[in-house]
């Protein structure tokens, strides 16, 4: 290379900068208001649940451990024995239960609605897509809301069901786990067709011609053909429900009341009643790490499975 | 193919490779599931009746209760007008940033960037809200600042990655040929910008727009968490109401919200489809 | 007697990538480009050509070398800084304005009057014959139509140099005709300097005063139409324009005026001037319509068997196999005087006029 061309790659050089920079400042504004109101309160959290509860919330800026204890253990105030936390134990039991549940739930009920719509003519799929996404982007609070008109003891189900004379005292359903994953299945079913739809979309049908060719049946072809191509569909889209409702707190306090509390609703005692401050943001950072831990497995599955599926 | 058209058959009994049993009777039954709920809802806001079970007749009785509800006013101002300016907000900023992030090649910290910008949509919204909560909870009592400016600069963060969402989509759609083709005829960067760039990119920036006004309009839990005493915006009113007896007049606000984000996401996909 | 020069691209190198990635689209590019030359850059795909227009429009910088527009630099100048206008490819029409709007978008930016910038547009609308349509939006007329769009576009601000990126290249066969004449009467009507881009052979011969024959980030030969085509300097440009033969030989001696070569068969050749050394090795080249067959095998510089006749209408071509065990092809007009009742299998001798061979290196 001889000094000519080195001189003027400097000039390249410049004009790469100086793209790179006006790329910065046209990003920064947006940033700053992230690092204000988003990224930068996560690392205060982070802080506080270090720090030693206030007496009526707030803090003590003193340095304990007790915020991170308390998440799974209980100083007796009697004998000053440590134990299992049992109540906080059954909540996160409760939120990984009902979450995978509602998950499972809604891969039965969406897989054949995403095959359904994958299926139509290619003119009126927009049409049924639009039906899922109408309900993705309108308010979760009034979705769940509907639910509960629909289960309460006075609700639509009930009056209807009595009015038939097929019961003669309204079913309890509201303030129950099931109540709970009835409704985040309602609220996150979308989240699951999407995705699912995505990939069935892609699916080549001369491969299910072919399946049928050598001889399979219905059940077989499916089975053998179409889930497995479907998979990484199915994956995302429990990861787009299970995230959401290990971290749901409008529908599982509308629809679970006080008692069958999710980890979103513990959370939120803590600045609440519990007055807790630094245990909430320990429980907090706790669901915020089981969040990205499945995100991480997420991306390197998807990875591995050759990240055809955006 | 052709021996099995020779022979007149049953049309419904012809062999398809796409029907899978029982699929087509959940996907309509989900669609039901789906739509059921909400049509209810809906419905019952038009009953008559003080019940919510009962129906005795159509009438506009619980909107005209609902308007005349002073807290709901107030919710409803404050809604709009926190909706109103996170959206104009979020909207410039997430424009910026998408200019600053499409069609250029690689450069140092752009993956920094993306993460920061999807970052509240992988956050578990109760964890944002709850370290906005301590954050601004302490600068309150700093400050003794309790204005409407914390709500709307958390509500302008959580929409700036759903303003992005559209208007990044729109630009990478958008050959930069046009561009040069601008510098070509003498039209300096930011004239460009104005006259080429900006008018092209417009449907994304409104639907940008719209989607934040939208997702701000329905948020729930960061208001919750965020707001100072009097500050409830309609859904955090409708929470507060929902743990105690629960009104006709809630239906009524419910389908009043229910229309308007069903109206800007339709508007929405309308305005994405005329691109293509 | 020549006009003076326009554009001086001058020992231009663009690289692309950097490190081992590192790629050189342009090497030592140096051409003089003429006002109201009618100019144009022919080559294969890849070779650089739209590299070398993008230089010139502003839309890249040099590597090294320095590029002048009538002898002022402004190889890091921005595009909107030079009076250079370019017709895309693909248009790149602005799919918001209107055909006038676009038209008028340079004298816009250039902050001319409203009644200039009106006057100006209604005269291009004329140039191109599309009065009627002034009102459209780009995506509502067709492609022929937007092409004569792009055209008037670049033309209204009246560039001194007119970049024309393979703009005929959209078009079928018939409007490609059509537009290849118009182009050149634009040329003539505004005097504006056309560099031109194609890899269409038959269309760089018909419209251009003078040709680049580019390959591979270099410039070849630069030549009129018939330089190119009769005097080839390269193998690569042979073999790229029209149909030829190449010939081994040796060099016996060359001058200004020719050079005298000796074939295969022993017998000696003139042929046009070369650069090569005397008593070197030579490829000749020479077209297949320019050997003449006769039976007189003592007369003939060459000589073989007939492989193979093919007839293709207006001529037949007759496949040689030479006694060298050279592959040759001789076209003779159906229509003309000379024999061509020549058989498979026969021998025939090969005759060439003075000065119709060309030595070319590789
Ligand atoms: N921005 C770029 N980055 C890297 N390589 C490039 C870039 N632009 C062009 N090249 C490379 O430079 C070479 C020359 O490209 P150029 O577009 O000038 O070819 P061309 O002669 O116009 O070909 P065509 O007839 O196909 O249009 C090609 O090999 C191309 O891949
Ligand atoms: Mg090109």
């Amino acid at each position: 290379m001889n000094d000519v061309s080195q001189s003027l790659s400097d000039y390249e050089q410049a004009a790469r900068q100086q793209e790179t920079r006006r790329n910065w400042l046209l990003c920064t504004p947006a940033l700053v208001v992230l690092v204000l109101a988003a990224s930068g309160p996560l690392l205060v959290m982070l802080f506080y649940s270090f720090l030693k509860s206030g007496n009526y919330g707030g803090v003590i800026y003193e340095f304990s451990l007790d915020g991170w204890f308390n998440v799974i253990l209980v100083r007796d105030i009697f004998d000053d024995v440590l134990r299992f936390a049992d109540a906080h134990l059954s909540v996160f039991w409760r939120s990984i239960k009902l979450s995978a549940m509602t998950t499972i739930t809604c891969v039965i009920i969406g897989f054949p609605t995403a095959y359904f719509i994958a299926t139509r003519p290619r003119r009126s799929r927009n049409f049924w897509l639009f039906l899922i996404t109408i309900p993705f982007w309108t308010n979760l609070l009034i979705r769940t809301f509907a639910i509960l008109e629909l289960i309460r003891n006075n609700g639509v189900i009930n009056n209807l069901l009595m009015d038939l004379w097929l019961i003669d005292e309204p079913i309890q359903i509201m303030y129950t786990d099931t109540a709970i994953m009835i409704g985040m299945t309602y609220v996150y079913l979308p989240l699951m067709i999407l995705p699912l739809y995505a990939s069935m979309e892609k699916l080549d049908f001369q491969l299910v011609e072919a399946a049928y060719d050598l001889y399979a049946t219905r059940i077989r072809v499916l089975r053998r053909v179409i889930i497995p191509l479907i998979k990484p569909g199915i994956v995302a889209g429990s990861i787009l429900v299970f995230i959401p409702s290990l971290g749901a707190f409008v529908t599982p306090r509308v629809l679970g009341g006080g008692k069958n509390l999710m980890l979103g609703n513990l959370i939120q005692l803590q600045f609440d009643q519990g007055q807790n401050w630094p245990l909430g943001a320990a429980l907090s950072i706790t669901l915020l790490a089981i969040v990205m831990v499945t995100l991480l497995v997420y991306v390197r599955y998807s990875q591995r499975s050759g990240g055809q599926d955006g | 193919m052709a021996n099995l058209h020779a022979a007149p058959v049953n049309k419904g009994k012809l062999f398809s490779i796409y029907k899978l049993p029982g699929f087509t009777f959940i996907a309509v039954a989900c669609f039901l599931m789906l739509y059921a709920p909400i049509l209810i809802l809906v419905g019952y806001s038009f009953n008559s009746g003080s019940s919510l079970a009962l129906w005795e007749g159509l009438s506009l009785r619980w909107y005209f209760a609902a308007w005349e509800n002073e807290t709901v006013q107030g919710a409803t101002l404050l809604s709009l007008v926190i909706a109103l300016q996170a959206a104009l907000y979020s909207t410039v900023l997430a424009t910026m940033a998408a200019l600053g992030t499409t069609r250029t090649r690689p450069f140092r910290g752009q993956t920094a960037i993306y993460t920061m910008i999807n970052q509240p949509l992988m956050v578990p919204e109760i964890v944002t809200a709850v370290a906005l909560l301590i954050v601004f909870a302490t600068i309150k009592q700093a400050t003794g600042y309790q204005g409407l400016g914390f709500l709307v600069i958390a509500h302008t963060a959580f929409c700036i990655p759903f303003a992005y969402l559209p208007i990044r989509a729109r630009l990478e759609d958008m050959d930069t040929s046009l561009e040069t083709a601008a510098a070509d005829l003498y039209a300096t960067p930011w004239r460009s910008f104005r006259r080429v760039t900006l008018p092209l990119l417009w449907p994304g920036i409104l639907a940008g727009a719209m989607l934040a006004f939208v997702i701000s309009l329905d948020d729930v839990v960061i208001t919750e968490f965020v707001k100072s005493a009097g500050q409830d915006t309609l859904p955090t009113y409708m929470l507060g109401q929902l743990r105690r007896v629960i009104t006709p007049e809630m239906n009524a606000i419910a389908s009043a919200l229910l229309a308007v984000s069903v109206l800007l996401v339709s508007l929405i996909f309308l305005i994405n489809r005329k691109k293509t | 007697m020549a006009d003076p020069v326009a554009i001086s691209v001058n020992q231009v190198s663009k690289k692309f990538g950097h490190g081992k990635d590192a790629f050189f689209a342009l090497e030592q590019v140096s051409v003089d480009i003429r006002e109201n030359e009618f100019f144009t850059l022919l080559g294969p795909s890849g070779c650089g050509k739209t590299t070398l227009l993008r230089l010139i429009a502003g839309f890249e910088h040099p590597t090294t070398g320095h590029i002048q527009l009538r002898g002022e630099e402004i190889s890091h100048l921005p595009p909107f800084k030079r009076p250079v206008n370019t017709v895309f490819q693909n248009y790149a029409l602005f799919p918001h304005l209107t055909v006038a709007e676009n038209i008028g978008f340079g004298l816009e930016m250039q902050d001319k009057p409203a009644a200039e910038i009106d006057s100006t547009v209604a005269e291009m609308l004329q140039l191109v014959q599309m009065e009627s349509l002034r009102d459209r939006r780009t995506d509502q007329i067709s492609g022929g139509q937007q092409q004569r769009v792009a055209l008037a576009r670049a033309l209204a601000p009246h560039p001194r140099v007119l970049l024309l990126d393979e703009p005929l290249s959209a078009l079928d066969y018939k409007l490609r005709k059509g537009m290849q004449i118009e182009l050149k009467r634009m040329q003539l009507e505004t005097g504006i300097t056309f560099i031109f881009v194609t890899h269409d052979q038959e269309e760089a011969l018909t419209m251009s005063d003078r040709i680049a024959v580019m390959n591979k980030g270099r410039i070849l030969q630069i030549g009129s139409p018939t330089d190119i085509y009769d005097r080839p300097s390269h193998r690569f440009v042979a073999d790229f324009i029209g149909d030829t033969n190449f010939l081994d030989g040796e060099l016996i001696e060359a001058n200004s005026e020719g050079a005298v070569v000796r074939l295969s068969s022993g017998k000696t050749v003139k042929t046009g001037p070369t650069d090569a050394a005397a008593n070197t090795p030579v490829s000749i080249t020479v077209r297949p319509e320019q050997a003449v067959l006769i039976e007189d095998l003592d007369a003939a510089d060459l000589q073989g068997t007939v492989t193979n006749v093919m007839y293709s209408g207006t001529d037949s071509h007759f496949h040689i196999e030479l006694t060298s065990k050279e592959e040759f092809v001789a076209k003779v007009q159906n229509a003309g005087p000379a024999r061509r009742d020549w058989q498979t299998g026969q021998t025939v001798g090969i005759k060439f006029h003075s000065h119709v061979l060309q030595v070319v290196s590789d």
